[in-house]
């Protein structure tokens, strides 16, 4: 089976935006993947056609609460090409899995479908026949009768109570409850943002195959390591046992980095029925399959001197989750680091309701965290009457609040006024209501965002091969964020060879390992590990050009050689000059492999397992003399329908610092990516639930809504950042989650100023408006 | 989606035999049936294929106006030029609609038949009452979630929104439905909900829309089409409004006028009231603004949905205004 395979060189013919220096660490190389995506050339996980295989259906529980009565499958069984009908009494037993830190789990059965119904849209059965459209027929004739029990909508539902104080959120720091008490400026406000969902393009799905006792699973993967343990744990096989191939993901946004019960159906049923089983997600269920953004609700107390100088910040927040699992979204995050403040506090309870355990979306913690202290802030700068801009400057805080360390680096006094200087800030006025364009009034609105460094662990091997190319492979993935090109560019620079002759590997659990792609940490760790062992091969390389005695040149007596272009050389260029495939060939090798990771020195076995196949061992941000994070500035302009409510988003220009950019062409589109996002959180998206059934209605496409080309303007997105060593091997930050955060508060915060309506619930629809 | 059998119909009177049978249903663009025949609403037991039917795509424009056959693409119909210049409001209509995808694949006929987006309607495994579907069975909409659902034209079995564009541009301008050797008029085709929303449509077994005909007018030249949405582009109207004007020779009194809304109806709705204040009247902007406010005469809101109350006159009088303002 081929796994993937692209050459750099293929992919960038007819693009002058890549230029010369492209393909080194901070070029501008256009996507090494793009040509086979855009062709359709590159096979998603789904699309593998497998000897033998069978369609699995999923069949959902239509109640919120209660208990499965009995499922009758008499009509299923009589229907054309059905194989197998799985309901928790006919499917295989599995073990309870380890959760995502590698806590071990507790032993008992685990059966991921569901007896007791605690949301809308859980598993209950599983159909699979021959084809495709005939398990969709058979899985419409299982009839399911319920005992069902009083649900608990959402957080608003007068059952949900307080919920479970979380004792690990808790900072606090001075006296804020004094403070605020004693500060002459005070505000007090509640900012709400509802159920938000990753809505990747590939929906969820996999294929499964058993040979023996061996495992093979393609499925789209944020984590392939990871997902292999539990899959192995599930199974109580070993971990070597199972192997994940991922070579392409159609979006991910948080939501793939973990198995889920869809995918321990599909294997039971590959296994049951001993033939490889396809089982994919309809739209609909990807709403209920696995969980989106929770539901959260803040309150941001803020006391200041008439100056707008912060006294104290009294932060507290609640997040939904389900009703038997744990989703922590700490809302507390951006609080407590992005202002100076003498005095904090932040307490978070989470509630449970009826739905699914809500799960990771694009800097979980941090987006909505933001949109609470970016949006009082500037309630803040309008109740003293200081510029919002202004009033963050007067606020900055120049080593972390909370941690009380320096930064490692923090650029954002520059984006502030690299993004002001674009936008054009001096030119706003301050009043609300004061800029309109005939029906359209005009608002200007600044927030600004920041995301930690995460930090984790990495390995590759790079091999030199005969002809000189070289190739590199790591369990790692690409979901579109340019793992693949990005490698290739290390890989390139640190050999001495073109980008073109290197040949990236990813998306299979047998290549050396990987982390989570998830918390934007990916790209620091591998460039990491693919230099060390990029490093390494050259210095085998050039070792063995001045050591063997068939080298061209073993009679110079160098202590060093430079390797540029594919080719070798003396420093001084007084030898021989020969291609790396003539090098090899002269001293008789066909290759030459190194491998490089990114652990500590002494790392065991068992942490090497840990390092890749939980989040137990990252390092945190704050780790050593430093806290390091990503920062960004947003400034947006909209224009608000005065008769209709309709904000349209006109301008954006943001200042980020990501530090330094391996490839700035690829984290630039990240970042608009995640400004897209932002802009749909704030005016879009909203997981809409009915109240009597407890199930979300607008699951599709069609009715929750992600922006289109047409609500989204030119974005202008500036680097501000410089290498960050403390962050990573090469200097660089997280990018991928950074641009979203900030967004739906600048947007709230210039709709203030165009309306003078402070709109604190998300999304900000017409109505709100009108 | 349940197996069917497929006929490919190879003359309009075979088409229309065929779609006679008992559950029959014709197929077109398709972007409607296979959308609702996968979300377990639509269940035909044949499909009776009339893509390949010739001389039904034709648009003829003539001094009385134009006949537009049921398989012209809402594409061809929104970028042909004789309906650009003499029915604006239709063009923009069209172009506004959908995605353009859809629009490259969806015919005129059946954009006609175009079923609500109620999402109780279409989602019958987790919502078994429906009056639409199940008569008698009840309606799930009342009650729930009601953002998008009518204001006006509802009744106790059903609040349900007429999702299309089109067809309020349609009705506007009084437009007439061909089935065959009978023509009804667009508002008579489009069935209030009443006691019976399962039946949308004056359309009979064995007949099938072969051509829409919109009579030209001065009205109809002077014509837009104001859809309001959350979103800029693929999505539902909150509300919109086609808006045709003609002005005495004067310039500023008002000869005829036609006023339709969608987004806020049970079916595409003429706003005559609108109309009647303002025919005769000279164009001023308070004056259309106050006549603008009886568009949504008898309105009933269901919570979520009130603001389309407000809404639906702003969008009746932005339009009115726009096209004042052109003279």
């Amino acid at each position: 089976m081929t796994v993937h395979n692209i050459r750099v060189g293929e992919s960038k013919r007819g693009d002058a935006s890549d230029g010369a220096l492209a393909q080194t660490v901070g070029g501008r190389l256009s996507r090494v993947d793009g040509p086979a995506k855009i062709t359709g050339a590159a096979k998603y996980a789904v699309e593998q056609q497998l000897e033998g295989l069978a369609y699995a259906v999923l069949v959902e529980s239509t109640i919120a609460s209660g208990k499965v009565r009995a499922i009758d499958t008499t009509a299923v069984q009589a229907a054309p090409g059905v194989l197998q009908v799985l309901t928790p009494e006919t499917i295989i037993s599995l073990k309870t899995a380890s959760d995502w830190f590698g806590t071990p789990p507790p032993d008992k059965p685990y059966c991921p479908l569901a007896r007791d119904i605690t949301f809308s849209g859980q598993h209950v059965a599983a159909v699979v026949a021959e084809t495709f459209e005939q398990a969709v027929a058979a899985a419409a004739l299982v009839k399911v009768s319920y005992d069902e029990t009083p649900s608990i909508v959402d957080l608003s539902d007068g059952k949900a109570g307080d919920g479970i104080p979380i004792d690990a959120m808790t900072k606090e720091w001075g006296d804020a409850q004094a403070a605020f008490a004693s500060a002459p400026v005070r505000i007090c406000a509640a900012y709400n943002t509802p159920r938000e969902y990753q809505a990747p393009m590939e929906p969820h799905g996999l294929i499964a195959r058993w040979e023996g006792d061996q495992l093979t699973v393609w499925e789209p993967s944020q984590w392939l390591d990871g997902m292999a343990r539990t899959y192995a744990e599930w199974f109580g096989v070993p971990f070597e046992n199972v192997r994940l191939v991922s070579p392409y993901i159609g979006g991910g946004f948080g939501s793939k980095a973990l198995a889920l019960g869809h995918g321990a159906v599909a294997a039971c049923a590959a296994k049951m029925l001993g033939r490889p089983v396809r089982l994919v997600m309809t739209r609909p269920q990807t709403f209920t399959g696995y969980g989106g953004r929770a539901a959260t609700r803040q309150t941001v107390t803020i006391g200041a001197d008439t100056q707008g100088k912060i006294q104290s910040i009294v932060h507290r927040g609640i997040n939904e989750t389900s009703i038997d699992g744990m989703w922590v979204e700490p809302l507390g995050s951006v609080t407590s680091i992005m202002y100076a403040t003498p005095n904090f506090s932040s307490k978070q309870n989470v509630v449970r309701v009826n739905s699914v355990v809500p799960g990771a979306m694009r800097a979980p913690g941090e987006n909505p965290s933001a949109f609470g202290i970016e949006s009082a802030i500037d309630e803040l700068a309008y109740e003293v009457g200081i510029d919002p801009l202004e009033i963050r400057l007067r606020n900055y805080a120049e080593q972390d609040p909370e941690a009380k360390k320096a930064w490692s680096t923090r650029q954002l006094r520059e984006a502030f006024a690299v993004g002001a200087e674009r936008f054009g800030w001096a030119r706003r006025t301050p009043e609300p209501r004061s800029m309109r364009d005939g029906n359209q009034l005009i608002g200007w609105g600044v927030a600004a965002g920041t995301y930690p460094v995460r930090r984790a662990y990495g390995e590759a091997i790079v091999r030199i091969l005969a002809d000189g190319s070289v190739e590199v492979e790591s369990s790692s993935i690409d979901m579109g964020q340019g793992t693949y090109t990005i490698l290739a560019q290390t890989a390139a620079e640190t050999v001495g060879v073109h980008a073109d002759d290197v040949v990236v590997k990813l998306g299979d659990s047998h290549f050396p390992r990987a982390g989570v792609a998830g918390g934007s940490r990916l790209a620091g760790v591998m460039t990491g590990a693919v230099y060390k062992a990029a490093i390494s091969a050259l210095d085998q390389l050039v070792g063995l050009a001045i050591s063997d005695p068939r080298s061209p040149f073993h009679a110079l007596q160098a202590n060093t050689l430079v390797v540029a272009n594919g080719r070798i050389a003396s420093p001084r260029g007084d030898g021989p000059d020969v291609s790396i495939a003539e090098l090899l060939k002269s001293v008789g090798r066909d290759h030459i492999e190194a491998t490089g990771d990114t652990m500590p020195a002494n790392s065991t076995a068992e942490d090497r397992y840990k390092n890749y196949t939980t989040i137990a061992m990252a390092l945190p941000h704050t780790e050593g003399d430093y806290s390091r994070h990503s920062w960004c500035a947003h400034f947006i302009e909209v224009r608000v329908d005065e008769d209709f409510g309709t904000v349209r988003v006109s301008r954006v220009v943001s200042a980020l610092d990501s530090g330094r950019l391996y490839n700035p062409k690829l984290a630039e589109s990240q970042w608009k990516g995640g400004i897209i996002m932002g802009i749909g959180q704030a005016l879009l998206e909203e997981g809409i639930v009915d109240r009597r059934h407890g199930r979300i209605v607008n699951n599709n496409l069609a009715d929750y809504l992600v922006p289109t080309n047409a609500d989204i303007p030119d974005i202008e997105v500036i680097s501000v950042g410089i290498p960050d060593l403390h962050s990573s091997v090469l200097g660089g930050k997280g990018v991928g989650e950074l641009a979203i955060v900030g967004v739906a508060p600048a947007i709230a915060n210039a709709v203030f100023h165009a309306t003078g309506k402070r709109i604190r619930d998300l999304p900000i629809t017409l109505e709100k408006l009108i | 989606m349940r197996d069917f059998s497929y006929l490919r119909a190879n003359s309009l009177d075979a088409a229309r035999q065929a779609a006679a049978l008992p559950g029959a249903m014709l197929l077109a663009g398709g972007t409607t049936l296979i959308d609702l025949a996968k979300c377990g609403v639509a269940e035909p037991e044949t499909l009776v294929d009339i893509t390949h039917l010739e001389g039904l795509d034709k648009i003829e424009v003539s001094e009385r106006g134009v006949i537009i056959g049921a398989l012209a693409r809402m594409g061809h119909v929104a970028d042909h030029a004789g309906i650009r210049s003499r029915f604006p409001a239709v063009s923009e209509a069209l172009w506004q609609a959908a995605s353009a995808q859809i629009r490259n694949m969806a015919t005129i006929g059946g954009n006609l038949m175009q079923r609500t987006r109620c999402p109780y309607f279409r989602d019958p495994a987790n919502f078994s009452a429906c009056n639409k579907r199940e008569p008698g069975s009840g309606c799930s909409a009342i009650g729930g979630v009601t953002r998008g659902h009518a204001v006006l034209g509802t009744s106790d079995a059903c609040i349900a929104m007429y999702p299309g564009d089109l067809a309020v541009a349609l009705v506007a301008f009084d437009a007439t439905v061909h089935l065959g050797e009978r023509q009804v008029s667009v508002d008579d085709f489009f069935l209030l909900p009443g006691s019976t929303p399962n039946r949308e449509h004056a359309i009979e077994p064995g007949e099938m829309i072969t051509a829409i005909e919109i009579p030209g007018s001065a009205a109809a030249r002077r014509s837009t089409y104001l859809k309001i949405r959350d979103r800029q582009s693929y999505e539902f109207a909150a509300a919109s409004a086609a808006v045709g004007i003609e002005f005495e020779a004067d310039g500023r009194t008002i000869r005829d006028l036609r006023v339709a809304l969608g987004g806020v109806a049970t079916k595409p709705w003429r706003a005559r009231a609108v109309e009647a204040a303002l025919i005769g009247k000279v164009w001023e902007p308070d004056t259309v603004r106050a006549a603008s406010l009886l568009a949504v005469e008898g309105a009933v809101d269901h919570g979520a949905n009130h603001y389309k109350i407000e809404l639906a006159p702003r969008v009746v009088a932005r339009a009115i205004l726009k096209m004042g303002e052109t003279v």
